[in-house]
């Protein structure tokens, strides 16, 4: 089976998923002045997952006929490509989401962006932490000062 | 009319306006060069720093010159390394690529912003004489008819999604109505499908879902597979000069091709890929024996009509916005979400009660224009380096971006994860060749079409307001005739680009 198709299958769990929690679970703490109401915040939610459970189904039924579209990156072809630095960087994602806070937006920031070209294979360390710096101090003086958007710049303990 | 055009020039005119006007076309053009990264990227990008302007004006004048430089980046990159950015101009590559391989590089690019500074102006021009005279048409629209234009409008999106698509785009386009009624209704007071989160009471954010949606798979896929081909970058450009038989040459095409992608641009879901590659079809078609055989090798003619007809269908698809409030593509979706953010709502009483936002928007797409031709041309040799720089830099910092642009929304670190989960959902859509823009064009339409249905089913006590006002029911009509007519796939299927950045 595709790959599309699997998606298909998975949106239609979602829909299904969707659609019971609109159908039967949501309007049991619906205020009884509410009910006379001719629509419930369930209304839409209602009609969306009967088109949505209508259209995924005709995915995964492949009722649709087409042909195959010609990509310029194909799934098929994944182990191929550099899935390993893709992963890596979704993780260093992550992390910062999860350190932002704690270490302060200067340090993070700047180990984002070094890291992140260290582990797309860059090796010059000099122009990559001096890039980094530069980016770093650039960036948050803008978000700081000229928008004027608080962003915690050092961790607690050092007093930021 | 007049006095709305002074008002506009008012507005415009500020040195602040001006100045958003150059840095957004110095923006757009430096990163749509990168190939890739297509208009909504640059412009999810650009929006918390529009948003967090706090003058209306002055973001959409921002966003706006961060759209056409985008498109005149994209083009600028078909044609030096046959690696268009975006997917409408991957037509001005077919004859772009091979006039800079023989060397004409210079005149190549002198001829695309010649021909986007024609099809945006005259494009500009229609706008400001189709937009008042819709809108004055549309104020007479209730929630019902507002509700069933939506329901037109997403369904042309689905239609025009090409040959095998259609249902793909329609799910994408449920998918993202689903994800709008996440949070708490205005109508209703009462969180739905939040999972007893906090974070998302308030619904998910439009930034951190656009960013997820087009930035970060672009960003991925560079990661993935990694640009290769023989690029004619380095070479030299110069003698950008064209003859005045040359200029004779495409005036008529140019001509036609800005009043033709004009008004492929106002349908929604059309748009400037389609406008783009119509346009070269149809001049190659009306194109005397000779130059016929020259189109695909370099002909002057076969640049000009893509790269007018995609300028003007841009600015034709600021119609529907800014007189409906309904976007047609996933460009205008996400400035629609950039307005609202801003608290302004376009539609057709945006002419009556902001109409300095209006009318300069308007007029700062003839200063955008100019700053283009002015500016950029004579500085495209020197932007040009931007394609050099490695990627290995360049990919930390679009990721950087994504988060940054995110977290500025929100203000919160959760936001942060949802945008790589989503950015992730995204990637796994792309490979399966889902349509994305649907999916945030239906999330940004979502609230509004929901509260338009709710008011309609409120004031009629029930459904039969389908059937009671006739205007509605026969825009629900043409809605279910674009969802089932299978002709639009036929006709798609030839014009469709193969998968490039997602978007016109």
């Amino acid at each position: 089976m595709a790959l599309d198709r699997w998606i298909a299958l998975i949106l239609l769990g979602f829909s299904l998923t969707y659609g019971y929690t609109a159908w039967f679970t949501m309007d049991a703490d619906l205020a009884p002045f509410m009910q006379r109401n001719p629509i419930w915040p369930s209304t839409f939610p209602k009609v969306l997952s009967i088109l949505g459970i209508l259209a995924s189904t005709i995915i995964l039924l492949g009722l649709e006929k087409g042909e195959p579209s010609e990509l310029d990156i194909d799934y098929r072809r994944l182990h191929e490509y550099k899935l390993g630095q893709a992963v890596l960087l979704l993780a260093l994602m992550v992390t910062y989401a999860l350190v932002l806070r704690p270490l302060g937006f200067l340090i993070s920031t700047f180990s984002f962006l070094v890291l992140g070209s260290a582990f797309l294979g860059e090796r010059k360390w000099f122009v990559m932490v001096l890039v980094g710096a530069i980016a770093t101090l650039v960036v948050w003086y803008l978000v700081q000062v000229v928008l004027g958007i608080y962003l915690r710049p050092l961790p607690g303990f050092l007093g930021g | 009319m007049l006095e709305g055009i002074l008002l506009g020039l008012q507005t415009a005119f500020s040195v602040q306006m001006l100045l958003m006007v150059i840095a957004g076309c110095l923006i757009g053009t430096f990163i749509g060069m990168l190939p890739g990264l297509g208009p909504m990227s640059i412009i999810a990008i650009m929006i918390p720093v529009a948003i967090s302007m706090g003058d209306p004006a002055a973001a959409m004048i921002l966003l706006a010159g961060v759209y056409y430089g985008a498109i005149f980046g994209g083009s600028t990159s078909s044609i030096l390394l046959n690696a268009p950015g975006v997917a409408g101009t991957v037509a001005s590559s077919f004859d772009g690529f091979p006039m800079a391989k023989q060397g004409k590089a210079g005149k190549a690019l002198t001829i695309a912003a010649i021909a986007s500074f024609c099809g945006g102006t005259i494009g500009a021009i229609l706008l400001m004489i189709f937009a008042p005279a819709l809108s004055s048409v549309a104020l007479l629209f209730h929630s019902a008819e507002y509700f069933a234009l939506m329901v037109v409008g997403l369904s042309a999106i689905a239609a025009f999604a090409g040959t095998g698509k259609v249902t793909k785009a329609m799910m994408m386009t449920v998918l993202g109505l689903i994800l709008a009624t996440v949070g708490e209704g205005a109508l209703f007071n009462m969180p739905r499908f939040t999972m007893g989160l906090m974070d998302l009471q308030s619904g998910l954010g439009f930034v951190t879902l656009a960013m997820a949606m087009f930035a970060l798979p672009e960003a991925l896929f560079l990661v993935l597979n990694p640009p290769t081909g023989n690029s004619t970058a380095n070479q030299e450009i110069k003698d950008m000069r064209i003859t005045r038989a040359e200029a004779k040459a495409i005036t008529p095409v140019i001509a036609r091709q800005s009043v033709q992608g004009f008004f492929i641009g106002v349908l929604p879901g059309a748009g400037a890929t389609i406008a783009s590659f119509l346009g070269y079809a149809v001049e190659r078609n009306i194109a005397t024996k000779e130059e016929q055989d020259l189109f695909g090798k370099g002909s002057i003619k076969g640049l000009a009509a893509p790269e007018t007809a995609n300028n003007a269908a841009c600015t034709g698809s600021f119609v529907p916005l800014l007189t409906l409030g309904i976007p047609g593509s996933g460009t205008t979706a996400i400035l629609l979400g950039a307005l609202i953010a801003l608290n302004v709502t376009p539609g057709p009483r945006l002419m009556i009660d902001e109409p300095q936002i209006f009318w300069s928007v308007i007029i700062s797409m003839y200063i955008g224009n100019f700053v283009l031709l002015l500016l950029n041309l004579p500085l495209i040799p020197y932007i040009a380096k931007v394609l050099a720089i490695p990627r290995n830099y360049l990919i930390p910092f679009i990721l950087f971006f994504t988060l940054m642009g995110a977290y500025i929304g929100q203000n919160n670190a959760t936001e942060l994860l949802l945008l790589v989960a989503f950015g992730v959902c995204a990637t796994a859509l792309r490979f399966a060749d889902y349509p994305l823009a649907p999916l945030l064009i239906g999330f940004i339409l979502g609230g509004m079409m929901e509260d338009n249905f709710s008011r309609s089913m409120q004031l009629y006590d029930g459904v039969s307001f389908i059937w009671e006002r006739p205007m509605t029911l026969g825009l629900l009509v043409i809605a279910l005739v674009l969802i089932v007519l299978p002709s639009f796939r036929a006709r798609r299927a030839r014009i469709r680009a193969a998968g490039i950045a997602d978007g016109d």
